[in-house]
């Protein structure tokens, strides 16, 4: 948007048609697309009769399954357009060579910062959240999470974070200060648009969205366990699940504090960050890191998780060393929080504090391989199956320990003041945000898919989608290493120097092996989709798993266990098969009683409906919308609170009928295999 | 599960640690709450140390405004702290009151305890007109955008928190002493409670600390 031409004193706020940028045609055509496709699926949506279905069973839905899928459903979507993204700025920075290539200045600058606010807000986190919620609950063996309303809430609240910053493609802009929004660039003196604007207020309402996930994973976890998961039982995905979720409850907060700091230096023209009148640039940088650095552990921990349960399945043995492990884990948890000022180290704050803080980030290496020790030796002797999941947990181990080699690298102040905001930077966190939290998103969606579904993903494309990912992301991220050390520095619409040229066409040549792996594992849910009922599970444990996600059905009764489960040992349900084996199975049937369950609500939907009405308010300085939109949320949140039943009891003829389909199965399953 | 009923031998005590106490099962509801809006009030906590520490280092930037003390009027935050303090007894009174289901008593501890929050709330808001009126607003100076900032978070906390109580009268109100709202009540409890400990850290780091300068 031309910035300066605002209209005060409208209805409208500072909103009017220049907003739109009719002269831009990347956007404009990029927005159209999007939004030919979402009036597409609505339209078949609507003509198919799917209405109601979507509403009563996934819109108000506040089953955890329920709410994980769509979680990674909106991960997924924006994985797309964050890579489109990358995509275009990998295609610029290969023909940009003494010229200006095709993307201009500013589209540019919105297009990395959209780029990496998407990947980490929009994509990483769903991702994790959504598999933490679907699985966690059933690990524990409690049918839901603690708060199975706030649960819908915090996700419809991440979706309407998602969607502003979507719709900052077609009306305005978005941030053109990176993904951090670093003052003084992001103040109002020196970015008058839209942009930051749309980037705090997504940020914001998401992050409230976060902050309830955060609160409701750690209270299941401490507080919603079954009978007998002592703490040491727990499987190692909910520890890391715990830890994640601490550092969201203690990081967050502080991510919500900056921002909302930088939003009144914006709108009321305090003086947190600016130049003048006293205001601290540093604290900024202070502030948002002591989040930021523990937001890379957020997402980390968690894909660790899952490799854990990964690497253990599939060698058929228990996690070695799972007490080190998880001691690991909670030091993990507690460094996370010590090592912020690493992301600025050139910024002046001397050589004993950089000393400091180099020698903590190198502490903080030393969990992390005590984890890749023990996902080795889980390996060794072990009779590893490698299958999909597997191939991602083997790939994320070779990638992830180069990435932690350079990232100690750079802990050491003087390398770091060689290497600072150069693209050897760009490739070290990709190789630790792409080797470690991607490939572990997709491990995760690949072993939980049949649980969450009932059938399996196709394998054959399954093991495309990994190798060209893999061979796609060095092809794309090692020659980022080479030009850094060439001495390009991040974020460079064109430039003119010949010998970073044929590496960034390496690169960009590596982003389409990327793009084939990405085409593949569409492929792979189409083709599994297709072949359904071939690849059906019926037993509800495919993989021959060890934790008590496996003990119940696949797609799991909203219920999840028609008992609570009573857990005797680390790994509930492979004990479980070895002595049903043991004892052969007794055939008598259990006494089914009544189960409650917490009933659907709109309360997540509505309440978002709002907060997206609110936050395009603000952004356009529309303020009579913005009161409609908070007193609509709050009179949401109070009919919420007014209503009389809040659970539905599942009749016990119900659960039984449910669940002795499932025990016939499992019984087969059981007296067949003689090799488990 | 008919199968959850087995002898589970691997693992309990894989290192003699000695006798492992077997975990009871999930919590009851009202537990599961409780403990829940702790971890929020902890985290709100979190983004209150982000206010202090931004006053803590912004404090000296006056640019050539007031300091601390040339603003600050110490009897009209002694009668703010007076409200504040009586307002948690009052609130501690109401949640015993509907703890032993006494309407009365609890509607006249929730009234009393609003009418505390609102005379702080206007003792407050008259702070900052007076202030904004005499050309130091928040954007005089770092060291009042910092000021405004912290005391107006806080104050913004104890506005829904009236909100809040309001609604939860009208709850009871219509609804009576139900489960669910006494598990509300206790998390408003928790809620004001907390505000006055945070009040207690503004008092002294703003107020007190600043009045010697």
């Amino acid at each position: 948007m031309p910035a300066g031409r605002t209209v005060e004193g409208t209805m409208l706020g500072k909103l009017d048609w220049s907003a739109i940028p009719f002269e831009q045609p990347i956007p404009l055509i990029a927005g159209g697309v999007v939004l030919v496709g979402i009036l597409a699926v609505l339209i078949w949506v609507v003509v198919k009769g799917h209405l109601p279905y979507l509403w009563h069973e996934w819109i108000t839905s506040v089953d955890h399954k329920r709410i994980g899928v769509m979680y990674i459903l909106l991960a997924s979507v924006m994985l797309l357009r964050g890579g489109s993204d990358a995509i275009m700025m990998r295609i610029q920075q290969a023909i940009a060579y003494q010229s200006q290539g095709y993307l201009p200045p500013e589209h540019y600058n919105q297009i990395f910062s959209a780029h990496g606010t998407i990947m980490i807000f929009f994509v990483a986190m769903p991702f994790v959240i959504g598999l933490m919620n679907l699985i966690v609950p059933l690990q524990l063996g409690v049918r839901d999470v603690a708060f199975p309303t706030l649960n819908s809430v915090g996700f419809w609240l991440t979706a309407t974070g998602a969607l502003l910053v979507n719709l900052s493609l077609v009306i305005g802009e978005f941030a053109r200060t990176g993904w951090l929004a670093f003052p003084p660039l992001s103040e109002l003196s020196y970015s008058p648009g839209v942009g930051v604007d749309y980037y705090a207020w997504s940020l914001q309402i998401s992050g409230v969205g976060t902050l309830v996930a955060g609160v409701n994973l750690v209270t299941t976890v401490l507080k919603l366990r079954t009978k007998g998961m002592n703490y040491l039982r727990m499987p190692m995905f909910c520890w890391t699940t715990l830890a994640s979720n601490l550092l969201i409850v203690a990081a967050f907060p502080i991510l919500t504090a900056t921002l909302a700091m930088l939003l009144l230096d914006r709108y009321l023209g305090f003086h947190f960050f600016t130049n003048e009148a006293g205001g601290n640039v540093m604290m900024f940088m202070n502030l948002i890191w002591a989040w930021g650095h523990p937001e890379v552990y957020i997402l980390v921990l968690p894909a660790f998780g899952i490799f854990s349960e990964v690497v253990s399945t599939f060698s058929g043995k228990a996690l070695f060393g799972y007490r080190s492990m998880v001691l690991a884990t909670m030091a993990i948890c507690v460094i996370a929080f010590m090592v912020w000022l690493h992301h600025f180290f050139t910024m002046g704050a001397g050589p004993d504090v950089n000393a400091i803080f180099g020698i903590a980030s190198m502490i903080i290496a030393v969990p992390t391989g005590v984890k890749i020790y023990n996902w080795l030796f889980t390996m060794y002797g072990g009779r590893i199956r490698f299958t999909t999941p597997m191939l991602w947990a083997v790939g994320f181990m070779v990638t992830f320990i180069i990435g932690g080699l350079t990232g100690v690298l750079v802990a050491v102040p003087p390398a770091d003041f060689m290497l600072h905001n150069s693209m050897f930077l760009v490739a070290h966190f990709h190789n630790v945000i792409i080797g470690g939290v991607l490939f572990g998103a997709f491990a995760g969606f690949e072993y939980w898919f049949p649980k969450a579904f009932g059938f399996r993903l196709d394998e054959r494309w399954g093991k495309l989608a990994f190798w060209f990912t893999f061979t796609g992301f060095y092809v794309t991220f090692v020659p980022l290493y080479v030009a850094g050390m060439l001495g390009m520095t991040r974020r460079l619409q064109h430039y003119d120097v010949a010998e970073w040229r044929p590496w960034m066409i390496v690169a960009a040549i590596g982003m389409a092996v990327l793009s084939i792996g990405v085409i593949c594992q569409i492929m792979q849910l189409v083709v599994s989709i297709r072949n359904r009922e071939a690849l059906r599970d019926r037993t509800g444990d495919p993989w021959d798993g060890r934790s008590l996600e496996w003990a119940t059905s696949s797609p799991p009764p909203v219920f999840n266990f028609a008992f609570h489960p009573d857990v005797r040992g680390e790994d509930a349900y492979w004990d479980m098969k070895l002595s049903a084996q043991q004892q052969s199975l007794d055939h008598e049937e259990p006494e089914y009683h009544d189960i409650e369950m917490p009933r659907n609500s709109p309360t997540g939907f509505v309440c978002a409906f709002f907060a997206t009405i609110m936050g395009f308010a603000l952004i356009w300085h529309i303020w009579w919308m913005v009161i409609l939109g908070g007193i609509g949320a709050f009179a949401t949140f109070v009919v919420f609170a007014w209503r009389d039943h809040d659970e539905y009891v599942i009749p016990a003829a119900e659960v039984a009928a449910i669940d002795r389909v499932n025990l016939e199965e499992r019984r087969n399953l059981v007296s067949m295999a003689g090799a488990i | 599960m008919a199968m959850t009923a087995t002898i589970g031998r691997a693992h309990a005590d894989p290192h003699h640690i000695g006798l492992v106490v077997e975990h009871p099962g999930p919590a009851p509801k009202r537990t599961v709450t409780a403990y829940g809006f702790w971890v929020f009030l902890l985290s709100d906590i979190v983004m209150f140390s982000c206010f202090f520490a931004a006053y803590a280092v912004l404090v000296s930037q006056t640019a050539d405004g007031p300091k601390g003390s040339e603003i600050f009027e110490q009897r009209n935050v002694a009668i703010e702290t007076v409200c504040l303090l009586l307002s948690s007894f009052t609130c501690g009174m109401a949640s015993i009151a509907a703890d032993v289901r006494n309407r009365f008593w609890f509607y006249l501890g929730m009234a009393v305890t609003c009418l505390l929050g609102v005379i702080f709330l206007v003792i407050e808001f008259r702070e900052f007109a007076d202030l904004v009126s005499r050309g130091y607003g928040p954007s005089r100076s770092a060291f009042l955008t910092a000021f405004f900032s912290l005391v107006g978070c806080h104050g913004l906390h104890v506005s829904a928190g009236v909100l809040w109580l309001l609604t939860m009268m009208a709850q009871v109100f219509a609804k009576g002493f139900r489960a669910d709202v006494l598990r509300r009540m206790m998390c408003f409890a928790l809620f004001w409670h907390a505000l006055d400990i945070i009040w207690v850290g503004v008092f002294s780091v703003v107020y007190l600390l600043g009045s010697g300068v």
